[in-house]
């Protein structure tokens, strides 16, 4: 692996550039793996990268349908924070968090992490009562967490309107400081990157198409590209979950909504923290390119077609102009959608499957970006030791039929 | 247009005379930059400028070069400007679609100090340090100087426009429209598309961005059959012009943006600036025209390189010359005909260069003929200029002759792009036409229909026929008759050479950095051929490696020369790569048009009670809940919210309270199967549930989880009333309706929300009977007569009211339901009646505070979507017998679990300490390690969901959700909240009357 900085920057500047070799090989798929990844995303190269990076494990091809990290790792509001309100479920996205705090050094790769701190503004007394207990509750499971009242709110963020007569004023927020944003697509690269430089062959443009089971027991996928044999597959393929585990021959509990984001034309600094709402129902950011990044909820059927309906748009612009008036000349550049998994739980599925050597990592819904390192980090665990990592352990598909769920759906954490 | 030679040809550009949009007896004062200039009514911004001689009108993102106008259009990457100040600011307008008026400020953005003199203009010496990603490379070394320093350092340079400081003071607008055929373009192919529908009988919308149909096609040898066509368009169909069609979406639907009084003074401005259409559309034709495309080559990018066809535009609309010693450098026979009217118009023409060799067609003879110098087979590889053009370097394709030509003006045209931007939306598949050397539509016999240049029917003839053909289609597939009489006698044009598909001049790599594929962003060819080099050759790779196509302009010029050097560069085939995705808008949208009038109080309904301006006149503080205002309480003389609810408490403990609690879900379930039904979504049973009577439900989701309560009466056999938590009503209707229409047709139950039928006045205390007494003489209230849990149809205050006797304070209580608007009589006849008795209005909170003391759990608050009925302890409505919904979850091994976070009481040691709500539960065993920050988990039992000072007490109370809790009563245990702990004691829920007495009496 060509080594990323400062200095190389500037050595390669004297060769006109023409030194810089390919960050990931183009790899042909061999016949047989020790792991194979499904799932060229966000989750599927960290799990690869960790696979090889903590586990040794680096005969590990991850098998991509279209280009590498074209899922929902590029289409994302890229909001990074771990202020989630169950024990399970603040342990996971902590643990991701401070993987995320190391990840440029980690991986030779500037993921341009942000930590600009995030607002989740609470706009009636029970949102207060839920925001306080969430703040509460992350104090003592060492997630930075802190209430500010409405005049806290104003000294933090100047901009958002806090006045009295918005149709539900803003009460009070909570604020995690650690949390931000993230360079989303170069999360992806910079797993594939370190990933590559390990052993681990990543091929884009080769579908997964079926799996080869015997006796209960995986032992290949067949794919675009031929049959490769396995003793270990991991499906890792956020939107898409359902329909490899079908192909599997399992069932899982998932819904797969479209969900859209949005960006403002690039203006001049302006907002410099994420702000997120759910009453009044939006959350903004602003890129380092000036964009305003928007986003909102799901749009309300199922698709699997990665574009979204208008109304779902206007409404969240409503939302972003009450909380910000000054924002309502500036324009709409670009909207898109992506496809989310959503369990009954809003929580992700990650482990074992009911066939052995299959795993299964999924049902991020809304907010999988935030924890893709931690993400691969304890997929990579449960793979190399045929055993859940303690992190991962709760969020075990058999949930759905023990009951314990860690329901972040009435929780008190906001989507995204 | 009969451009003529100006008299006086100062710098270039310059004003010829006449031109079909400007009116050359208006002048137009406007300012740019602090400085005054004339324009003609009917100019852009740009040709405004430009017939000034402006030359430079903004600074590219990264290096902050100088940069001039580009296009005619909506395609610009370049001038980009901040118009109007304050409130009224808009940031980043295209000056080559902003229309003049008198008084218009504009200033140029992303320079300091000035746009001559942009000290960021170094980044452009340190480019070569500075290649596409180079931000990912480095920056490596501190966390703390990315923090500090160099991403707030990236964050400053970003952007170009500022937001507008204040609210904005316009005003937009949504409309809905329906139609049988909906054209999107009115140049000559839409106009004939709509002609064709209109002739077929069918309802036809036209939409043309430009502010006039068939925009600079005045000088056409089709001018007559356009001036018809446009005359019976606008007769027989709805025309909509500034108007954008920016999103195709589903089944028809369409969204558009009409600029609506954008081109106005602000003063002249009446009521919209914007508005947004909303279009269902039964069939649509896109005549969406082509994008031209520039030629990548070293300096592509300097102020005075233009566009061909913006040259044209300028001069057939607004007159103006784009310069008068001109050289243009082409792939296709079009910049042609653009460079002789420029000649005829006055300028001079230095040469036309043209990659292709071998001309034999009729534009090429024409312009030798006209005594031009085109050189064939040469490349322009270098323009010299800095801020404006001064001359080009050209060479031979072949490496062999160079030459020096001078020049003022550059025109060039890499050959058109169709804006196939609203069929790919709509999923539409592109085919690579290489003929045209561009991406087409993948024309199916299904709708869309395309006409025009975007399906490569260029020249009016084709345009016209293939627009008929396309109106006709779109007509008769509805069923319309075939219209009749296409009518235009043109003059065959000459037959011409194709275009070449040409992606970049060959230079040296080191001159790569200077040519420039997406203006904008300045993504370069270096850029491209670096990012391909490092492994991005998927399409999506190079655009978000490099950020082409991440602009304003969203690629529409550079995007397909990327694409083109992808191709070549990775030795691919162009007709095998992808465009990366066309997303909506086609053209940025403003958000305030997008939100429309959901803004400010009409950002969500504000549903109001009968008894509203009651509660206002009385002073009330007002809590939104859902929807709903509702009182929260009633501040006498300056009382803060503790003094009013201690007082509003005790006078309901006391005496009596009045409530308006006209917000609560009501539901008439109503059908022969109505209490079976009931028995299905009630946890409890209700088949044996007497007329007259009400009973207290639970409702759970599947996952047994509780969803809503209330109380239900049954008003007759077959016919029960349901209330639900006011936030609720909505989600409940609709679980119900949910269940009946999918998954129970069979049962014969309808549900009708009468929640704003009936108006809702409650009287609770221990006098509730004697105010109700006097508003209901001749009725027995005894608790033999109307015991508790009961209903009866009683007359109060002389209106026909339906009277429950249930209570969510625990005392005695009547809940009067009277219709809407009878109810204001009622609440003043009660008030007056009551007033010998002490009566008092009590608000939400004093409602919350009141059945806390009898541990009343409120769905929404004590329990989050993870609480069970029996975790609150109410095994008592949960039959064992009858299934229900949420039955078989409630049997899951760990939802059955008996350590289940429990509903319990607590109290603090210190009586007069109130725990925060929300706050945390630690054991003894566990507190010693609370220490903030926390560096590793304590681990939680639950939390304090209510707490509150009771007045009838004189304590604290608080409910807790607390694991094994029914077990660990009298235990000790601290309630955690930033760090504070609060000892208390756990208990059961009812702290007041634990026998009910005062409730059932």
């Amino acid at each position: 692996m060509q080594r990323f900085s400062a200095f190389a920057l500037l050595a390669k500047s004297l060769g006109g550039h023409q030194g810089w070799s390919r960050q990931w090989r183009l790899a042909t798929p061999k016949d047989a793996y020790d792991v194979v990844i499904v799932g060229g995303g966000g989750h599927g190269l960290a799990t690869a990268y960790y696979l090889a990076r903590n586990h040794g494990i680096t005969n590990v091809a991850v098998l991509e349908k279209g280009w590498l990290g074209g899922g929902n790792v590029a289409r994302n509001t890229t909001i990074v924070r771990s202020n989630y309100l169950w024990d399970e479920s603040a342990a996971l996205y902590e643990h991701s968090l401070k993987l995320w705090e190391d990840l440029s050094q980690d991986l030779n790769y500037n993921v341009m992490l942000s930590q600009r701190g995030v607002l989740n503004l609470a706009h009636s007394l029970q949102e207060v009562r839920d925001s306080r207990r969430r703040v509460y509750a992350n104090q003592l499971n060492g997630v930075d967490a802190e209430w500010l009242d409405r005049g806290g709110v104003k000294v933090f963020c100047p901009l958002i309107n806090t006045d009295e007569s918005l149709r539900y004023p803003v009460l009070g927020a909570t604020l995690q400081r650690r949390a931000g944003t993230a360079r989303h697509d170069a999360v992806a690269w910079g797993f594939a990157r370190a990933a590559d430089s390990r052993g681990v062959d990543i091929v884009e443009n080769c579908e997964v198409t079926g799996f080869d089971i015997q006796g209960g027991r995986v032992t290949g996928v067949q794919t675009t590209r031929g049959a490769i044999r396995a003793p270990k597959v991991a499906i890792v393929v956020a939107g898409h979950g359902s329909v490899m585990a079908e192909r599997a021959g399992f069932r899982l509990p998932l819904e797969s909504h479209p969900l859209q984001a949005l960006v403002s034309e690039p203006i001049k600094p302006v907002l410099d923290c994420v702000v997120m709402s759910n009453a009044v129902h939006v959350y903004v950011s602003q890129s380092d390119k000036g964009e305003l990044v928007i986003g909102a909820g799901i749009d309300s059927y199922n698709s699997y077609a990665q574009r979204g309906s208008l109304p779902v748009v206007t409404s969240q612009l409503g939302a972003l102009i009450a909380l910000f008036p000054m924002f309502s000349r500036l324009k709409m550049m670009r909207n898109w959608g992506g496809i989310v998994d959503v369990s009954p739980d809003a929580s992700p599925i990650v482990g074992k499957t009911p066939i052995d050597g299959l795993y299964f990592n999924g049902g991020w819904g809304t907010g999988g970006f935030k924890a893709t390192p931690g993400s691969g980090h304890i997929f990579a665990h449960t793979i190399a030791h045929e055993d859940p990592h303690p992190l991962a352990a709760p969020f075990n598909l058999d949930r759905f039929s023990t009951g314990a769920l860690v329901d972040e759906h009435g929780a008190a954490a906001v989507a995204h | 247009m009969t451009a003529t030679r100006p008299a006086n040809l100062r710098a270039p550009p310059v004003r010829a005379r006449g031109g079909d949009w400007v009116d050359d007896t208006r002048p137009i004062a406007v300012s740019f930059d602090g400085r005054a200039y004339t324009g003609l009514a009917g100019d852009t911004l740009a040709s405004a400028l430009l017939a000034n001689g402006v030359r430079v009108v903004g600074r590219s993102l990264k290096y902050h070069r100088p940069r001039g106008i580009l296009s005619a259009g909506f395609e610009e990457p370049n001038a980009l400007v901040q118009l109007g100040k304050g409130a009224h600011s808009e940031p980043n307008a295209l000056a080559t679609r902003v229309e003049i008026y008198d008084g218009m400020t504009a200033t140029s953005v992303n320079r300091w100090p000035s746009l001559s003199h942009d000290v960021f203009a170094a980044f452009g010496l340190l480019a070569r340090f500075m290649p596409a990603g180079f931000y990912y490379k480095t920056f490596l070394g501190s966390r703390v100087l990315w923090d500090r320093l160099y991403e707030p350092f990236l964050r400053r340079m970003a952007g170009f426009g500022r937001a507008p400081v204040g609210a904005d003071p316009e005003n937009y607008d949504q409309r809905h429209l329906q139609c049988d055929v909906l054209v999107v373009g009115g140049g000559v192919a839409g106009l004939a598309s709509a002609r064709a529908a209109c002739a077929s009988g069918a309802r036809v919308v036209l939409i043309e961005d430009n502010p006039e149909l068939a925009a600079g096609l005045a000088a056409s040898p089709a001018k007559e059959w356009i001036d018809v066509a446009i005359g019976v368009v606008k007769q027989d169909a709805t025309v909509l012009t500034r108007t954008t069609v920016f999103g195709a979406y589903d089944a028809g639907y369409f969204a558009a943006l009409q600029r609506a009084s954008d081109h106005l003074p602000q003063e002249a401005r009446a009521g919209v600036r914007q508005r947004l259409w909303l279009i269902r559309a039964k069939q649509v034709v896109l005549a969406t025209g082509a994008i031209e495309r520039p030629l990548v080559f070293p300096n592509n990018d300097r102020p005075g390189v233009y566009l061909a066809g913006a040259a044209r535009a300028y001069l057939d609309r607004f007159g103006v010359l784009v310069g008068r010693n001109v050289v243009a450098f082409t792939n296709n026979d079009e910049t042609y005909a653009t460079v002789i009217a420029l000649k005829k118009a006055g300028a001079a023409i230095a040469a036309i260069v043209d990659v292709r060799a071998n001309l034999t067609g009729g534009a090429v003879a024409l312009a030798k003929h006209e005594g031009i110098r085109v050189l064939e087979g040469y490349v322009v590889v270098d323009v010299r200029g800095r801020s404006a053009v001064r001359g080009v370097t050209i060479a031979a394709l072949d490496g062999g002759r160079r030459e020096k030509i001078a020049c003022d003006a550059l025109l060039m045209s890499g050959g058109w792009s169709p804006a196939v931007h609203l069929f790919s939306q709509q999923g539409g598949k592109l085919i690579y036409d290489p003929g045209m050397a561009a991406f087409v539509p993948d024309r199916r016999p299904a709708d869309p229909w395309c006409a025009g240049a975007l399906c490569g029917e260029t020249g009016v003839d084709a345009a016209i026929t293939g627009g008929w053909r396309a109106g006709s289609s779109a007509a008769t597939a509805l069923g319309k008759p075939a219209p009749r009489g296409l009518t235009a006698e043109l003059p065959d044009e000459p037959k011409g050479d194709a275009p070449l598909a040409f992606w970049r001049v060959p230079v040296a790599p080191s001159a790569e950095r200077k040519c420039f594929i997406d203006f904008q962003n300045d993504s370069t060819l270096a850029d491209v051929s670096l990012a391909v080099r490092e492994g991005f050759t998927h399409p999506e790779h190079v655009k978000r490696y490099t950020l082409t196509g991440f602009g304003t302009d969203q690629g529409k010029t550079g995007n397909i020369n990327a694409l083109g050097n992808i191709a070549e560069r990775t030795g691919g085939d162009l007709a095998r790569l992808a465009p990366t995705t066309f997303r909506p808008p086609f053209l940025p949208v403003t958000f305030g048009a997008l939100a429309g009038r959901e803004k400010g109080a009409l950002l969500d309904p504000v549903r109001v009670t009968a008894l509203h301006d009651w509660h206002v006149a009385a002073g009330a503080a007002f809590e939104n809940v859902g929807q709903w205002k509702r009182p929260w309480y009633y501040p006498k003389d300056g009382e803060t919210l503790d003094q009013a609810v201690t007082r509003e408490c005790l006078a309901v403990r006391n005496n009596v309270g009045i409530l308006d609690a006209s917000t609560l879900g009501k539901i008439e379930i109503v059908g022969a199967d109505a209490a079976a039904f009931l028995n299905r979504v009630y946890t409890n049973a209700w088949s044996k549930l007497g007329v007259g009577r009400s009973r207290y439900g639970l409702m759970c989701r599947e996952d047994g989880m509780l969803f809503d309560d209330g109380t239900t009466t049954r008003l007759a056999p077959d016919r029960f009333l349901m209330t639900t938590t006011t936030g609720n009503a909505a989600a409940v209707l609709d679980w119900l309706e949910e269940w009946l229409q999918t998954e129970w047709p069979d049962l014969k139950v309808y549900c009708t929300s009468v929640t704003d039928h009936w108006s809702t006045i409650a009287l609770a205390g221990p006098r509730a009977r004697e105010v109700l007494q006097c508003l209901a003489p001749g009725t027995a209230l005894d608790a033999e007569n109307f015991p508790f849990m009961s209903y009866q149809e009683v007359v109060v205050a002389g209106v026909a009211a339906r009277v429950f006797r249930i209570s969510f304070t625990g005392e005695l209580s009547f809940e009067i339901n009277v219709p809407w608007h009878d109810a204001r009589h009622v609440w003043e006849a009660a008030i007056t009646a009551g007033a010998a008795f002490g009566i008092t209005p009590y608000g939400t909170e004093a409602m919350h505070v009141l059945r806390a003391e009898k541990g009343y759990p409120i769905i929404g608050q004590d329990t989050d979507g993870t609480v069970t009925p029996l975790d609150l302890g109410m095994a008592w409505a949960v039959s064992t017998k009858k299934d229900f919904l949420g039955k078989r979850s409630l049997a899951r091994p760990d939802t059955a679990r008996p350590d289940r976070k429990q509903f319990v009481g607590l109290l603090t040691s210190d009586p007069s300490r109130v725990i925060p709500e929300g706050a945390q539960i630690v054991s003894e065993s566990n507190i010693a390690d609370v220490r903030l920050p926390q560096s590793s988990p304590v681990p939680m039992e639950g939390h304090v969901t209510s707490s509150y000072f009771s007045a009838v007490l004189g304590r604290s109370i608080a409910l807790a959700l607390v694991r094994d809790g029914f077990r660990r009563t009298g235990e000790t245990v601290y309630a955690v909240a930033d760090g504070h702990a609060i000892a208390a004691r756990i208990g059961p829920t009812v702290f007041y009357d634990p026998d009910g007495t005062r409730r059932d009496g």
